[in-house]
């Protein structure tokens, strides 16, 4: 059997923050979607347990005592980036970074340090990954979610599942979840989940969920233009009436000069041959079209 | 946070970067003082944070005193694109050899610092990237590794310079690089840097920006005799709460929770042929109170007509949405109307207690934001 993207049933999960009240409650309702937490670590706060997880000073403790490949952190901005250079310092694999106003400088030595040691980092600024019926490594309603066909990438959180839920009711479901974060500086871009899927037996289509500012979606596009792709791909771009210069709501939503406008992603996908639904509820009706489903 | 050119003028010369002489002035006197000090010909520039300043005659020179004082006078009366002009900075007048380019800004899609030189300065770099990309030198930096001096002298040698002068420039290049990063700027930029009829160079017009999520470590950048833009009431109100507020120019007031969403609302309204005033994101696990208060922002605004609420819960709860229109109402007493869309996480209780309150709930996204256009269209009614 192929495993999930990043996040399976074998995924053994460190908590950084697990004592605040993000981190306590998200790891309840991880641990209700069947994802192993193994341990949390809160400095200062070591020796108690949190909904059964114990906790410690530092992760050098908590390896001592358990198993883990993969991380996630709910650690206040000023402290996010300290926490994931200890959770790389422990060779963890996969390190998901859920706090939100991380300066960037941090972010971009976080990334740098992560790729040198092979690392995936998902987000800063992200719902997270999740693997239907195997794992959740993240914040996101697991009940708009069912085990399915379609793999979705996306800049952010509530429009994802706005757009699972579409999938969900129209029965193509989904096979794994990411959000890329909605800062300037992430660790996964839509070409590298592109590529993920492509090798993931589970995904038969791909969702794109974009929005203003960057470039994920162009450098998308290009990839799929000048490699092809193998599965259909729907993309939605979020904010073409976004006005230039202002941030909308995500630090990494900005129109910067003439880049990052909703008009050059859309015309890029397009270009490519990759369809572009105008509204939201038209990604799940197209890739049923795409797949050859009827609406149930 | 864009700096102004007198704080980012002060930035590099802390850090070692010949800057041309100056002095800030908020008045003409201050502005004679200024040039009698530094006692040659001067550039009087407005200090604004819109660009194109200087194709709008925000720099002039003069060659006294008195000339100075006069030109300040001219400056601090105008508007550069409708914004008031609140100081000037009065510096040496620099002649230029050659007019370069430098800056070191943040790449997205490398997660890496960006250094960028070209012998084509003094004009808008991203035309010369287009026109004559191979007067553009770009080396990826590895923020681990950092820009060292050799790799410095290796732009230097590319923008032509050698001996004394690649040494001095390759140094100025590190000092940028080291002030980039120590101020957590986005960018900093010399455009032009200038090489002077001696053969040395000055950074004669700079430009910085900051990280908005690091200006906790940067207490220094809030002390500011003058502020470009005021913010509105409703802009004031919401920075205060912690919530995302950006006003439009349309008469539909929006509120949603997640920025994706919001923004996917928005474009969902203008298809639809309406016209946002607003966009307000109440953020993952909004509570009543939040609601309330975004309510109030929103409603504030007299340009709006009707208010959709576009409310996906997941970790937010309805119920809790649906309480905090409720306590809006009640404090506020509102009489626009509104169209709500309420679906997820306790979506049943949310519902019973605005229709038992006489508020219509609907449950697909795109049918409310029809019904929200026909009544804004109808005049709010």
């Amino acid at each position: 059997m192929k495993l999930g993207i990043f996040v399976d049933k074998g995924t053994k999960a460190v908590v950084w923050g697990i004592t605040g009240t993000q981190g306590s409650f998200h790891t309840k309702l991880m641990l209700e979607y069947g994802t192993k937490i193994v341990a949390g670590v809160t400095p200062g706060k070591g020796g108690r347990e949190i909904q059964g997880v114990p906790v410690y000073d530092t992760v050098e403790e908590a390896m001592k005592k358990h198993d883990a490949n993969a991380s996630i952190i709910f650690v206040p901005a000023p402290f996010a980036a300290d926490a994931a250079f200890e959770a790389l310092e422990a060779e963890l694999k996969t390190i998901v970074i859920i706090t939100e106003h991380i300066p960037i400088r941090d972010a971009i030595q976080v990334m740098n340090r992560a790729r040198q040691q092979g690392a995936v980092v998902v987000g800063p600024n992200t719902p997270g990954i999740l693997t239907t019926d195997e794992c959740k490594l993240g914040i996101m309603p697991a009940h708009v979610f069912k085990r399915g066909v379609v793999g979705i990438a996306s800049r952010s959180g509530t429009l994802t599942y706005e757009i699972a839920t579409g999938l969900t009711v129209r029965g193509l479901g989904q096979s794994t979840c990411i959000g890329l974060g909605g800062d300037p500086i992430v660790g996964l871009s839509f070409v590298d989940m592109l590529q993920e899927f492509e090798r993931d037996e589970q995904t038969q289509a791909v969702a794109l969920i974009g929005e203003i500012g960057g470039n994920f979606e162009e450098l998308a596009a290009e990839f799929v233009s000048t490699e092809g792709y193998s599965k259909p791909i729907i993309a939605f771009v979020a904010g073409r009436m976004a006005p230039l210069g202002k941030r909308m709501g995500h630090a990494g939503a900005i129109i910067m000069g003439k880049t990052g406008t909703a008009a050059s992603k859309i015309e890029a996908f397009e270009k490519a041959g990759v369809k572009v639904a105008e509204k939201p509820s038209d990604v799940a009706r197209l890739l049923a079209e795409k797949l050859g489903r009827q609406h149930i | 946070m864009k700096l102004f050119e007198y704080e980012a003028k002060a930035i590099f010369k802390r850090y070692d970067i010949p800057t041309p002489n100056g002095g800030l002035a908020t008045n003409p006197t201050q502005a004679r003082d200024i040039a009698i000090e530094i006692n040659t010909p001067v550039a009087v520039k407005a200090q604004v944070l819109v660009a194109g300043r200087a194709k709008a005659g925000g720099i002039l020179f003069a060659n006294s005193p008195e000339e100075a004082e006069k030109a300040a006078e001219k400056l601090l009366g105008m508007k550069i694109k409708s914004v008031k002009v609140q100081g000037v900075w009065v510096e040496e007048k620099v002649s230029a050899k050659k007019e370069l380019y430098f800056s070191v800004a943040v790449d997205r899609s490398t997660r890496c610092y960006v250094a960028v030189a070209s012998s084509e300065g003094g004009v808008d770099i991203e035309e010369v990237a287009v026109k004559a990309p191979e007067k553009i030198v770009k080396v990826s930096i590895d923020p681990v590794y950092g820009f060292r001096a050799h790799n410095a002298r290796q732009v230097a040698k590319k923008l032509g310079y050698s001996g004394a002068q690649m040494l001095e420039l390759a140094s100025i290049f590190v000092k940028h690089y080291q002030m980039t990063v120590e101020n957590d700027a986005e960018l900093a930029e010399m455009n032009p840097l200038i090489e002077k009829p001696d053969g040395k160079f000055v950074a004669a017009d700079t430009r910085i920006i900051v990280d908005d999520n690091a200006l906790y470590r940067h207490p220094e950048f809030k002390k500011r005799p003058f502020e470009e833009v005021e913010l509105t009431q409703q802009e004031l109100e919401a920075q205060k709460s912690g919530l995302a507020y950006v006003k439009l120019d349309g008469d539909i007031g929006i509120i949603g929770n997640g920025a994706g969403l919001v923004m996917a609302t928005l474009d969902v309204i203008q298809l639809y042929g309406g016209s946002p005033a607003n966009f307000l994101d109440v953020g993952g696990g909004a509570s009543a109170d939040m609601m309330a208060v975004a309510l109030n922002i929103v409603l504030s605004d007299p340009h709006v007509k009707v208010v959709f609420v576009n409310i996906l819960g997941g970790i937010t709860r309805c119920d809790e949405v649906a309480n905090g229109i409720l306590e809006a109402r009640r404090k506020v007493g509102f009489t626009k109307p509104m169209v709500i869309r309420l679906v997820g996480t306790n979506e049943e209780e949310g519902r019973h207690v605005l229709t038992d309150a006489g508020i219509h709930v609907l449950d697909s996204m795109e049918e409310a934001a029809k019904k929200t256009v026909e009544v804004a269209k109808a005049g709010g009614k």
